[in-house]
């Protein structure tokens, strides 16, 4: 088909969806025809078509005679202990993102790392994690993964490195080490801190530079301006009735989110006679997973954010402080009034939060309310750091490229990391970095910095290698590999024990010596035990009495609204541009993860790209519309990026995630979206005013998950507010149409034993994705590429739906897990041909892939639409390391067959063998399924609903239970808890609430 | 219906002046003369189209039903449509055999033979989709009960499995039936042609027939009751398979009154496609003689009165929609109105209720131009009806965030085209190897036999 | 006119139109037949092994528990194939020189596993555990056959579907009292019926028919 053709026929095809009666937000969806390009033959020769030809009608004949081919069989010459063939073993250790350890257990089968779970144990986690861990098991065995030592692209052993690297250390020993620096990211590892300081008494004049994209400096400084010194702010919030968030997604990103996103929705779950719940307000520049569960969500462009905080802490009566420009007149006036008088009112019981990546000035703001509503030491804990050597990162950097300017670094070696292709803009590192003779990149995968290094080692994975690292509240964990590096890499601390001349060069070796040295007498037992707990017990951060230093931060705040004022009056001509890390592929380290490529973001449910994000009102003016590309540009900087418009997006305010765009990445992450960074520059590292938007015209194809963003008026999602529970419990059941007598030609199941069933809490779902990723991990499903994506042909067995509700400038989202249901009267049942999807004597809708010849009709007759099919073969058979990832407890489908959610078959199935062989009665939680294991509020609860006493049973006995297209007498197993947010009764209604959520 | 006065007043089945001999020599001789010049062309057009399914059905196995547009939420695409259209037009054949000689309508005699061929032709289109539209289509056989090694059965309750034996059932009868009807012609054929080959090959498929009385008996009893057995078939299969759909819960699926109106609208489009095909084959042979504008008027006649049942099976879907009050079912008909798709929804309007009309004036009826074009019309209706009720109904259904669209790709059309390519090859083949029109049963509508047969 | 065909053909054409449909019938009836040959299940094949290991020696002859090499059957879905190490622990002394044991002693010196070809072999997608049906008092045998007078170990049971539905559905047909599972040589009592009746109470045996108990 020439090209012209698929343009015509686009246009036709096109034409039909342009012209779609919805939603406002529904016009700007522009799907486009995509022909079969992908899959279609290319350069199919006369002889080669034949051949194929020949192949197909075979198969399509022959297919089906099947005689089992002889397999082997292959022992063990030597038995490893405590094996027993088939039965997983699992492994405490810790997984870090920003140098912050969670903790997590490990699964492995004879050997092979299969599954993470969080540890139970370690205070982050309490046995959840995040989608980053979840994921990081597909990172282990990513086949682009480096497997040598490269000496300019060229091969090269790690022992050709030493002989390079020794004798330049060597150089430098007279000159203390003065031509030496080190690049890393943020650590915490006592192990490396040690390391660190053998270094130092090796080369006093040598230097270690810190530099992440996530920096946490605004943070570093505010602490340095209150406390005079550095020091580490952690959150209490079981302790918070109330919880500012000023652009703070504390619930799903940052260190301790799992445990925060656990605490905080503790105390929001409402039940029949039980009303406590907290509440939130968030207060920020760009939409974030947070804002979508808050109570009140004001969305603000930086300076105005800024500026309300600013009058927020004058309300809370903050020295320095007062009320500029907007926030003191109208909306945001009454705002400032309603907060403040609500946090007063629950001073020490309040939480002011902003964001990792806020700057200063909102942190310093955040440190000072606090302190005046005398949250520190009840809900906010300051404690000593918990980073090793904390140190202004932006300032650790410039300084080390002055220094390479200045040619006096003449042996760098980069520790983890991609400075070349996150660092500052302005700084221009790469040029720097150019003139330092002898340079060394020890990184995962071949990317950009490693391009220009003379050096690349391969990075060991966090999965195998020791190390140690620390919990946000201290807590130390000592990290053990599941498997020894699949390609030779090699781990921070063993290149470090070069560098400071060790005698110790093996990992264990030196961990070993660090806590040895700390755990002194008895130190076998301690040590097996730490390594069996996953933690080392009490070695959290105790609470730290500091006192305020008012001046300086008064002195700061003078400062914030002399500058403040300036910025507040807005020039139309320009926008301003934030920068967001990406809340899949975060800073681009996990830009060649497909199944947090493919994983859809919140609020704009896309995949495998980021794009500028824009208002509706801001698209509206500038006549853009979604999948327009527009050429960005900050000062002499220009980005070309698509355009997606995003109810809720502050209006002149363009969004950019950074980590994508990446230059030098595996077959994944090529070519996934754009590069940001070159709009980023030390003085907006945040974010900066005066960018320029040009449309160029052009327009590209973005994947997005969800083409539909209201609900129709269907009360698929129900929710309501405090006060309307507390009057009407029943709120939510009376949504509904109400079910008919069930009526049916055929006798319905009786379920004496077990009945399996799932109850979803929509109130503590935040939306973080973590069971979607769990659920890929857990039951071996494929990963199917952009292209399929935009065709619809995902195939997650669990989506996380997102309905806009209210106006396209100041929507509320909603969100709703949805995955089987697994039907009593399921529709895809009866349909089924072949009878390849059945109901189980336990009430399970059963899917038998080995039967499914594919017609499809019951993913056409299921109300929910939560089958996925294998229209091409997805799973990938070839690639050997990928096949070590497979879950081998479940069945690795082929094209052309049906597949869905099976509640986890195959932990029931082995818990019934367990129970049966222990002649015993199930336990209520015996069983969890992979994606209630992860989730880190709770929110997804499992079990056998014919056990009065079980947790699920007793939950659908709640007022809030309801059932989704339950008029359809589908009676499903999976329901849900209605959602009860928590607004300030004083603007209840003007924040647009259940009311108009329940529509017509 | 039509009695025999009426059928003598009316103007005459075949053109005056004809007698036995020339009937035979006239039909039999666009089987036994050279092939026309305009026949290489046509016929490659055709098998060229042919070769192009048979290109986009190997991609098809070698890499498995994605290179369609097919997805979720719309599993169903491209080669359902097709299937039920096909089967719709499988049924003017059987109908004109089996129904209309059981109400001894004489007129179907010269048209009965090609439509029956059309009725097969078209079958074996329609069987094919089924098989490719399988995710494992060489697993096909699964959907057959035999005594399998797994122990298990297909699940009878599945509408599938209906279209299974309903499908195969019929094309079965239509075989035996169109065959029965051909063994006297064979025989002609076969006592007439020079070529010896060709006389063998004649001669066994006639399976000496000699003509007389006993065979003519046994003939005319096996018409009789294949006649009888076919008969509800005509209704069964298509009621049949709009229960694939009926049986659904989707809405613009899951609605009572899909057999009749289905069957209404097979019985339509079957009509069409006859007239499609019988008035250039009637230009092209010369046959004026023995398909008249008086066929071509009943066949109008006929489409007018299943296209009017069609028509109020879309005016009860819309009362329906409302009457129900089901929020579901409304959206449903405001989504085909004003959806996506609601363009393909107005031509469907246009193709089968504005240009059926046409067909109330007397005037159109008797012109043979006006009532083909008004038939390749009600073609594309059929085929836009089946698209309307598949793809709309299901990108749109009860989970809006399920919502999505349908985009079919080249091999959706090269698959589509490739099928009219079989047809109209095997349809080029028949007219040139049988007698498109019976020739036995034209002669019995002589002035002559006729007389006798009053008499008797 | 002339005659074309004799007026044998007539004979001619009956006997091909009948004999037609007989063929048919034949053919479907040989693949039906064919799909459950031994030939088609690999049942009675001995495959090719580095070592002719002879359960009829160890089991039948010496008196060797299952359990000695199959080591996990109790506790795991898989019952196990020995290490060569066991192997080692007797023929390190016994035959310890017989050439056939070369293979295994070399693999026990070089760490290098003995590759076994796989007898009892079920599709992939069955995921069958062992330990279940050995708590539930299903002995070796009802699988294995008598194992014990193998010289050459070859399948047993066709190991089709329909093969293990047959018990499924009705478990206690096959039960034995749990301390006799591995006895290869026990034979049911004359009171089998009631004995078996009252161990699926004793034993909990419940006829597991969901697809999902196998196929997941």
């Amino acid at each position: 088909m020439s090209e012209s053709d698929r343009t015509d026929a686009a246009r036709y095809w096109r034409g039909l969806e342009e012209r779609t009666p919805d939603a406002a937000l529904q016009v700007q969806l522009r799907p486009e025809f995509t022909p079969q390009a992908d899959v279609a033959p290319q350069g199919l020769d006369r002889r080669h078509f034949m051949q194929v030809m020949g192949a197909s009608f075979a198969l399509a004949g022959l297919g089906a005679c099947t005689r089992q081919p002889v397999e082997e069989l292959v022992p063990y010459a030597r038995p490893p202990e405590d094996l027993v063939p088939g039965r997983p073993l699992y492994f405490a250790t810790a997984l870090t993102l920003g140098g912050f350890a969670s903790g997590v257990l490990v699964e492995s089968h004879t050997g092979r790392p299969t599954k993470i779970e969080g540890n139970p144990e370690h205070p982050s986690s309490l046995g959840a994690t995040d989608r980053f861990a979840q994921a990081a098991l597909l990172d282990l065995y990513d086949p682009d993964r480096s497997r040598a030592v490269l000496h300019l692209q060229r091969i090269r052993s790690w022992e050709a490195f030493l002989q390079v690297l020794e004798p330049a250390l060597e150089a430098q020993v007279p000159l203390q080490g003065a031509g030496l620096r080190i690049l890393s990211g943020s650590s915490t590892s006592p192990t490396l801190a040690a390391q660190m300081q053998r270094i130092r008494a090796r080369f006093p004049q040598a230097r270690w530079h810190r530099y992440e994209t996530v920096s946490r400096d605004g943070l570093r400084s505010a602490t340095l301006a209150a406390f005079g010194r550095y020091v580490e702010v952690r959150y209490d919030f079981s302790q918070a009735d109330v919880v500012v968030a000023l652009d703070s997604d504390f619930l799903t990103t940052g260190p301790g989110c799992v445990r925060y996103a656990k605490d905080f929705m503790a105390r929001r779950r409402v039940r029949e006679g039980q009303y406590g719940m907290s509440r939130l307000y968030c207060i920020e520049s760009t939409p974030s997973a947070t804002g979508a569960v808050a109570d009140h969500r004001l969305s603000l462009p930086p300076a105005q954010q800024l500026a309300c905080a600013f009058a927020l802490a004058f309300e809370c009566g903050v020295h320095g402080t007062g009320v500029l420009g907007p926030a003191g007149a109208g909306d945001l006036e009454k705002w400032r009034q309603i907060i403040g008088l609500d946090l007063r009112e629950h001073a020490g019981r309040s939480i002011v939060i902003a964001g990792d990546e806020s700057p200063v000035e909102l942190q310093a703001l955040a440190l000072a309310m606090n302190q005046r509503l005398g949250n520190l030491g009840r809900s906010v804990i300051v404690s000593e750091p918990i980073e090793v050597e904390p140190t202004s990162h932006i300032g650790s950097l410039r300084d080390l490229v002055q220094d390479m300017r200045a040619g006096q670094v003449e042996l760098l070696l980069v520790l983890g990391g991609n400075p070349v292709y996150d660092a500052p803009a302005d700084l221009d590192f790469t040029a720097a970095m150019a003139k330092v003779p002898l340079r060394a990149h020890l990184a995962f995968a071949e990317d950009e910095t490693s391009e220009s290094c003379h050096w690349h080692l391969p990075l060991a994975h966090e999965l195998e290698t020791w190390s140690d690292a620390r919990a946000h509240d201290g807590t130390v964990s000592v990290m053990q590999p599941l498997i020894d590096p699949l390609f030779g890499g090699k781990s921070m601390h063993e290149l470090l024990a070069v560098v400071a001349g060790d005698k110790e060069r093996n990992g264990i070796d030196i961990v070993r010596r660090t806590w040895t040295e700390r755990l002194g007498a008895d130190f076998d037992t301690r040590w097996r035990r730490i390594l069996h707990d996953g933690v080392v017990a009490g070695s959290e951060e105790p609470l730290l009495p500091l006192e305020l230093q008012r001046d300086s931060l008064t002195q700061l705040f003078l400062g914030v609204a002399s500058d403040l004022a300036p910025r507040l009056e807005r020039r139309n001509d320009s926008l301003e541009v934030v920068f967001r890390v990406d809340p899949t592929v975060h800073d681009g380290r996990f830009a060649n993860n497909g199944w947090l490529q493919e994983l859809p973001k919140p609020w704009t449910r896309l995949t495998w790209d980021n794009a500028a994000l824009l208002a509706p009102a801001t698209a509206a003016r500038l006549g853009l519309a979604n999948e327009d590309m527009v050429e960005l540009e900050q000062g002499t900087r220009k980005v070309r990026a698509p355009v997606w418009v995003l109810p809720g997006q502050p209006e002149d305010v363009v969004t950019l995630h950074l980590g994508y765009g990446r230059r030098r990445v595996g077959r994944v992450g090529t070519g996934a979206g754009f590069d940001a960074h070159p709009l980023r520059t030390s003085a907006g590292l945040v974010h900066a005013s005066g960018l320029r938007l040009r449309p160029t015209g052009e327009q590209v194809k973005l994947a997005c998950t969800q083409l539909q963003h209201a609900m129709e008026g269907r009360h698929l999602v129900r929710e309501g507010s405090l006060s309307e529970f507390r009057d009407h419990p029943h709120f939510a059941q009376e949504m509904g149409h109400g079910v008919h007598a069930p009526t049916s030609l055929y006798p319905g199941f009786e379920y004496e034993g077990r009945a399996w069933g799932m109850v979803v809490d929509l109130g503590a779902c935040t939306g973080c994705n973590a069971c979607v990723v769990a659920c890929n991990a857990e039951n071996n499903i494929p990963v199917v590429g952009k292209a399929q994506v935009r065709k619809g042909r995902e195939m997650h067995w669990l989506r996380i739906d997102r309905y806009f509700e209210g106006s396209a400038e100041d929507p509320r989202v909603v969100q709703q897990p949805v995955m089987c249901m697994h039907c009593e009267n399921a529709p895809c049942e009866p349909v089924c041909p072949v009878g390849a999807t059945s109901h189980g004597k336990e009430g399970l809708n059963e899917m038998v892939y080995n039967r499914c010849v594919g017609t499809r009709y019951c993913a056409n007759n299921c109300p929910y639409k939560v089958r996925r099919f294998n229209f091409l073969q997805y799973a990938d058979q070839e690639t050997e390391v990928l096949k070590m990832l497979r879950n081998p407890d479940v069945t690795v489908r082929t094209r052309g067959v049906m597949e869905k959610c099976t509640y986890c078959v195959q932990r029931i199935n082995q818990t019934r063998i367990q129970i049966k062989k222990e002649d015993r009665p199930l336990r209520d939680g015996e069983i969890l399924t992979a994606c209630q294991q992860v989730c880190p509020s709770d929110a997804i609860i499992f079990g056998d609903i014919n056990d009065p006493n079980s947790k699920v049973a007793k939950l659908r006995q709640q007022p809030l239970h309801y059932g989704i297209l339950e008029e359809l007498n589908t009676r499903p197993r999976t329901t849900y808890l209605a959602r009860v947010t928590n607004p300030n009764p004083e603007r209840g209604a003007a924040a647009g609430h259940a009311g108009d959520v329940r529509g017509h | 219906m039509a009695t025999e006065t009426r059928t003598t007043a009316d103007s005459p089945l075949v053109a005056p002046g004809h007698t036995t001999a020339t009937v035979t020599d006239k039909i039999a001789a666009v089987v036994l003369q050279s092939t026309p010049r305009w026949f290489y062309p046509a016929f490659g057009a055709s098998f060229g189209l042919l070769m192009l399914f048979m290109y986009a059905v190997t991609i098809l196995f070698a890499k498995g039903v994605g290179i369609w547009g097919v997805n979720n939420p719309a599993g169903w695409g491209f080669a359902i449509v097709n299937f039920v259209w096909w089967i719709g037009i499988g049924h003017a054949g059987t109908l004109i055999s089996a129904i209309l000689l059981l109400l001894r309508q004489k007129w179907r005699q010269s048209i009965n033979r090609f439509a029956e061929a059309m009725t097969l032709f078209a079958v074996a289109c329609a069987g094919i989709y089924p098989i490719l539209h399988l995710g494992r289509p060489w697993l096909a056989y699964w959907l057959f009960p035999y005594p399998a090694t797994t122990g298990v059965w297909p699940q009878f309750r599945s509408p599938l499995i209906w279209d299974v034996f309903a499908i195969s059932t019929y094309a079965l009868v239509s075989l035996m039936f169109w065959y029965v009807g051909l063994i006297p012609d064979l025989a002609t054929l076969r006592d007439r042609t020079q070529n010896r080959i060709a006389r063998v090959v004649y001669g066994m498929m006639a399976m000496g027939w000699r003509g007389s009385a006993a065979h003519w008996h046994n003939h005319d009893t096996a018409c009789i009751l294949l006649a009888a057995l076919a008969t509800p078939l005509v209704v069964s299969v298509h009621s049949v398979v709009s229960l694939d759909f009926a049986a659904g819960l989707i809405p613009g699926w899951h609605a009572t009154i899909f057999p009749p109106y289905f069957v209404a609208g097979a019985i339509f489009a079957g009509f069409a496609m006859v007239i499609t095909l019988a008035i250039p084959l009637r230009a092209a042979f010369g046959l004026h003689d023995f398909i008249t504008e008086r066929h071509v008027r009943n066949m109008a006649k006929v489409m007018l009165a299943t296209g009017l049942i069609v028509n109020y099976g879309y005016a009860i879907e819309i009362f329906i929609a409302w009457y129900s009050g089901n929020e579901y079912e409304q959206y449903m008909l405001t989504n085909r109105v004003l959806g996506p798709y609601r363009y393909i929804w107005y031509s469907l309007i246009l193709c089968n209720v504005v240009a059926t009309q046409f067909l109330w004036s007397a005037k159109v009826r008797s012109s043979a131009v006006a009532v083909w074009v008004v038939s390749m019309f009600i073609n594309v209706g059929m085929w836009l009806e089946r698209f309307v009720i598949v793809v709309t109904s299901l990108t749109r259904d009860f989970m809006p965030s399920a919502w999505g669209m349908y985009y079919p790709t080249r091999f959706d059309y090269f698959t589509f085209f490739g099928t009219i390519g079989l047809f109209l090859s095997l349809m080029f083949l028949f007219v040139r190897l049988l007698p498109m029109i019976s020739i036995f049963e034209i002669r019995t509508l002589l002035p002559k036999a006729r007389a006798k047969e009053k008499s008797a | 006119m002339p005659q074309i065909f004799h007026h044998s053909t007539n004979t001619l054409a009956r006997v091909t139109i009948f004999g037609a449909a007989f063929l048919v019938a034949a053919a479907l009836g040989a693949a039906t037949l064919l799909d459950r040959s031994a030939y088609w299940t690999r049942q009675t094949e001995v495959l090719k092994q580095p070592v002719p290991f002879s359960h009829d020696h160890h089991v039948g002859g010496i008196g060797i528990d299952c359990r000695y090499c199959h080591t996990s059957v109790e506790n795991a879905a898989f019952a196990g194939i020995p290490p060569t190490a066991t192997c080692m622990n007797c023929h390190s002394q016994i035959w310890a020189d017989s050439p056939t044991l070369e293979p295994v002693r070399e693999s026990f010196r070089t760490g290098q596993p003995l590759r076994w070809a796989r007898v009892t072999d079920l599709p992939d997608f069955v995921y069958f555990d062992h330990s279940i049906h050995v708590a539930k008092g299903i002995g070796c045998v009802e699988c294995h056959g008598r194992i014990d007078r193998m010289p050459l170990t070859h399948m047993a049971s066709p190991l089709q579907m329909r093969w293990c539905l047959d018990c499924h559905r009705h478990p206690e047909k096959r039960l034995r009292p749990r301390a006799e599972v591995f006895n290869a040589k026990w034979e049911p009592p004359a009171n089998a019926e009631a004995m078996r009746a009252q161990l699926a109470e004793e034993y909990r045996v419940t006829s597991m028919t969901d697809c999902s108990t196998c196929h997941r």
